[in-house]
């Protein structure tokens, strides 16, 4: 069956947004298609600086043919509601059916047959209200145009099974024209299809697909930085910048003067990264790994001097950049870090969240109240807070933010700064995000903590909760630090103390105001759900079963994240115990009969059951073993010991799988009866001090 | 010193002469349908500010505009010691209204011009998308790199003054001294030979600006007198306010949009003087960029409301 073919010329489009527009593009257009009637086989889209592009296979060259039935009036309905459902559909009385229906009486029913259209008619119609509507983040208006792209469109392809689908938008017709390299084969040319269309751009420079330019450019810069004896810098980001700000990556390598290796490599890495998109080296691993004074650029040509001319212009550049951040690091050394932490007065942090420095000054105390709980040293733990954020004042930070933290190490450590101290300013930003690893070093530990703790509860006091899709502050990811960072240390920390305490000290939160202390309640009650939530989230991420945290999750509001994870594997290793398999499907089996009953009487079988309507034997053993099971799983909890909890729990097997053996709860008798419901919600009750075992799947 | 009025005159070469430079993207945007504008008398910290290219901006009526704008930055003084930072320098500003549909094509042109050629060198356009808080204007372009430096800015403006612009601008910024390096193969700006000539004729970038950029230097960081800033600043504001005002008229034309424009460069440029003298905090810089913006608003609003730009019609002259 016939191929789509359709792509979108334009001037160059921003790197960072290409991956997400050719998932656009597939999505609108197959849905399109789809909403029209037409089963498509498999699409696939591409972007690269200069286009989009998308292929389907199997697109029919027509709609299929459809009936349309459409409810008319009561065959007894006035003359003129028949006239006017005629009118309607176009239809005489004779080409109507008459339906009877029981109820109503008969009535008239129009089936209206619409005939499938060429798929070319639907592709006139679609493409255009794509291209209007295409969600880019971020577009613009050229010329005297009202239309909007990212940045100017100026031809589009579009061909069903190799005829042009000819439309227009704003003036740009459809064709089979394209253009190759900006460079090295600009001259229009005509396609066919997408097998010769990929050909032809390949031909004339242009590898349509991003991820094999991404690995052109991996390999060719791994093979370059082998030759030289060196190590690439693996950077995964800005491989897939590369291969989007290239349609012919070519791998070149450049060097720069030793001297500027005096400066912390994080600099350079990042300085030769931001400004110049470019790739560092290392020296292999067993020479030390020190970085190297060489790096990888990646063009996008094919110079007839082999890229002489560009790596002369790129090292002339780089020298430049590198001395600037090389003038940053001398600037930033003249002033210990230490004496930098007043400036963060003058730098505000939220407009109603005050300044860093009140900030820094509530993460000093919060840090030094969080150490005990964490084993670090209350005055090192308030000391690496204070210097927390001093680095935001330093030029090199200013230039690049994204070396915040590890400027802050290096500058407190040219201060004579302890070395666990200095760390743990670099540290405190750990986990930056899903894929980095938390800290482990106590003081760091007390630094994450506050700084998370104190910008979720200020936050809240001010009313910049996250919603929806609107995150700006990064507070799920604050939230997500905290989770990681409590769970990874095994940390138990009672959270809504620290956090009513962070809310109150907050510039947001007014304490005079009346209920306050309410309201301090409140905002944490309310911080502390969004954080067990985000937990749970989490939690499920790691491979929990959603039906273990639904049980723990409700069985009581913990705010010791620690704990609620410990619940949840103690109960998750007792589950996976046969006599924790079978004691399960004994509690649901209770649980079940009770909830058919109470639902069933409308009312709760509570209370102790009456001792001497016990009967049977394994009547009487239950109930003893289930007032055995609830003091000692009670003491368990206490202890925080939900091994010793379960174990306790365990041991209501025996006697409950005896019971349902020999008893029948729902005897003839209404008062043994009762008695019997309520010897089983007995058993709910002391699971329930463990979790709730109702929402426990299978 | 020999005469040289009786030699024929020289080739233009901008590969070995920064004024070369200059006259070649002048042959070649006039060559365009340009109007070769000189500086604007004021100091400015852009290109952009001159009224060629901030009011022309405004309103449908076609315009192409080039010139060369010397650009005052005081917070990027290094007393001369820098070799790519300077206080004072020069961009060479392109305006082409509404931005032609080849305008990459005459972009790249350009550069051929100047002898950069496309096929040796590597040239990029890399996502910028430009903002003036001041000018209350957008636009989103490229920054255009050669060889991984930037030497232009590339811009189709949205917006100015607060404005949408219909037809949108294409606007070139090309930074003329590292333009100038790079094609002179110079890695000090002050070593730039500006005259193309040699030997005890050869003017150098440093024999012109070297001593301007230290005495300027010691005069934004060392010397400006921030209580006298500080009142030019509100005076330049109060004064384009009450030209805005008595410029204004019910059911016609604004008589005064280009003289209180003026103010409000000027007002831009003194407080660009008070940061570099670093006497405003973070927390009253945005105030400040917000009194300019005001001031930068009105006057974009005026101006659309003139002939030139496009909200009146010239009146028949009888």
């Amino acid at each position: 069956m016939p191929e789509l073919l359709l792509e979108l010329f334009s001037e160059e489009i921003p790197a960072r947004m290409q991956r997400r527009a050719a998932e656009d593009l597939k999505r609108l257009i197959t849905t399109g298609l789809k909403d029209a009637g037409l089963e498509v086989g498999e699409a696939q889209a591409f972007a690269g600086p200069r286009r989009l592009a998308l292929v389907v296979q199997d697109v029919p060259l027509r709609t299929p043919d459809v009936v349309e039935e459409r409810r008319g009036p009561r065959v007894d309905a006035p003359e003129k509601a028949i006239q006017g459902f005629l009118r309607a559909t176009g239809l005489s009385l004779e080409d109507c059916d008459i339906v009877d229906d029981a109820k109503k009486g008969p009535y008239y029913v129009a089936r209206m047959e619409k005939k499938g259209r060429p798929t070319q008619e639907v592709l006139k119609e679609l493409i255009p209200e794509v291209i209007r509507r295409f969600p880019w983040p971020k577009a613009m208006r050229w010329g005297a145009r009202r239309l909007k792209w990212v940045r100017p469109l100026h031809s589009i392809i579009c061909l069903l099974g190799g005829s042009v689908v000819k439309f227009e938008v704003e003036g740009i017709e459809s064709g089979n024209t394209t253009q190759g390299h900006r460079f090295m084969a600009p001259e229009p040319f005509t396609v066919k299809g997408f097998a010769d269309y990929e050909e032809k751009l390949r031909a004339r420079y242009v590898i349509l697909r991003a991820g094999e330019r991404a690995s052109i450019i991996h390999a060719r810069a791994n093979a370059l930085a082998k030759d030289a004896g060196l190590e690439l810098v693996e950077d995964d980001a800005l491989l897939q910048e590369t291969a989007g700000l290239t349609e012919w990556p070519v791998v070149l390598m450049g060097a720069f003067d030793e001297a500027f290796l005096d400066v912390p490599e994080e600099v350079i890495i990042t300085a030769i990264r931001v400004h110049q998109k470019c790739f560092a080296l290392r020296h292999a691993q067993e020479e030390g790994g020190r970085l190297a004074n060489r790096y990888l650029l990646v063009a996008n040509i094919e110079a007839p001097d082999d890229g002489a001319a560009i790596v002369q212009g790129n090292n002339r550049v780089i020298a430049a950049r590198l001395s600037d951040a090389r003038f940053f690091w001398q600037q930033d050394l003249a002033t210990p870090l230490t004496e930098r932490v007043e400036e963060l007065d003058d730098i505000t942090f939220h407009a109603r969240l005050g300044s860093q420095g009140d900030r820094v000054r509530r993460m000093q105390q919060l840090a030094r109240d969080l150490a005990p709980f964490v084993d670090a040293d209350e005055e090192e733990a308030a000391l690496a807070a204070r210097l927390a954020k001093a680095d935001l004042v330093t030029e090199m930070v200013g230039e690049f933010p994204e070396l915040q933290g590890i400027m802050g190490y290096y500058y407190a450590r040219k201060s004579c700064v302890p070395e666990h101290i200095a760390r743990a300013i670099a540290e405190h930003y750990k986990p930056r995000g899903a894929d980095d690893d938390v800290p482990l070093h106590p003081v760091s530990i007390a630094v994450a903590l506050a700084d998370r703790i104190d910008m979720l509860a200020g936050f809240w006091a001010a009313g910049e909760k996250p919603t929806g899709s609107r995150d700006p502050f990064a507070l799920r990811r604050a939230a997500l630090g905290l989770i990681r960072i409590l769970l990874a240390n095994n940390i138990h920390l009672p959270l809504a103390a620290f956090i009513e305490q962070q809310v109150r000290l907050s510039p947001a939160f007014d304490g005079t105001e009346e209920g306050a202390a309410e309201k301090a309640a409140e905002i944490t009650r309310d911080l502390l759900a969004f954080i067990r939530e985000r937990m749970k989230i989490y939690l499920r991420e790691q491979g929990h079963a959603h039906d273990l945290l639904e049980a723990v999750y409700a069985a009581g509001a913990a705010d010791d994240l620690l704990l609620i994870r410990q619940r949840l594997e103690a109960l998750e290793n007792f589950l996976k115990t046969e006599e924790g398999a079978d004691l399960l499907a004994g509690i649901k089996r209770a649980l079940n009969i009770l909830k058919i009953e109470e639902k069933k009487e409308r009312r709760a079988f509570s209370g102790p059951p009456n001792q001497h309507m016990l009967i049977a034997v394994q009547e009487k053993e239950l109930a003893s073993a289930i007032t055995r099971a609830r003091g000692q799983v009670s003491k368990a909890i206490k202890a925080e010991d939900y091994e010793a909890a379960l174990a306790a729990l365990a041991r209501l097997r025996t006697p409950v799988d005896a019971f349902f053996e020999h008893v029948t709860v729902n005897a003839e008798d209404p008062t043994l009866r009762e008695n019997r419901l309520k010897l089983l919600n007995g058993i709910r009750e002391v699971v329930q001090l463990i979790a709730d075992f109702s929402r426990i799947e299978g | 010193m020999t005469s040289t009025s009786t030699q024929a005159p020289r080739q233009r070469d901008p590969r070995r002469s920064f004024q070369d430079l200059v006259l070649t993207l002048h042959d070649y945007w006039a060559a365009q349908g340009c109007v070769i504008l000189q500086p604007y008398d004021k100091e400015v910290g852009a290109g952009t500010f001159h009224p060629a290219t901030t009011l022309r901006a405004i309103g449908p009526l076609p315009w192409r505009a080039a010139y060369v704008q010397p650009c005052r930055r005081p917070a990027d003084g290094r007393y001369g010691e820098n070799p790519n930072r300077l206080q004072h320098y020069y961009q060479y500003q392109v305006i082409l209204k509404p931005s032609p549909d080849d305008i990459q094509e005459l972009y790249l042109g350009s550069l051929k011009a100047i002898g950069i050629d496309p096929l040796l060198h590597d040239i990029r356009f890399v996502e910028d998308d430009w903002e003036s808080p001041t000018l209350g204007a957008w636009g989103l372009g490229w920054e255009v790199w050669c060889d991984g430096m930037e030497v232009s800015q590339f811009t189709y403006f949205q917006q100015v003054g607060g404005m949408d612009c219909n037809p949108v601008s294409g606007e070139l910024t090309y930074g003329l001294e590292r333009l100038a390096m790079y094609v002179q193969g110079v890695d000090n700006v002050f070593e730039l030979n500006f005259n193309g000539l040699e030997g005890e004729q050869k003017v150098t970038y440093g024999d012109i600006f070297l001593q301007a950029e230290q005495e300027y230097s010691r005069y934004n960081f060392e010397h400006a007198d921030t209580d006298m800033l500080l009142a030019h600043f509100d005076d330049a504001e109060r004064e384009c306010h009450r030209l805005l005002e008595e410029g204004r008229q019910e059911n016609g034309p604004h008589l005064l949009a280009q003289p209180a424009y003026d103010q409000c460069i000027t007002a831009s440029h003194v407080f660009n003087l008070l940061d570099a003298r670093g006497v405003i905090s973070p927390t009253q810089r945005q105030a400040y960029i917000l009194r300019v913006r005001k001031m930068a608003q009105g006057c974009c609003e005026a101006w659309a409301t003139t002939a030139a730009g496009g909200g009146a019609r010239p009146r028949d002259d009888a």
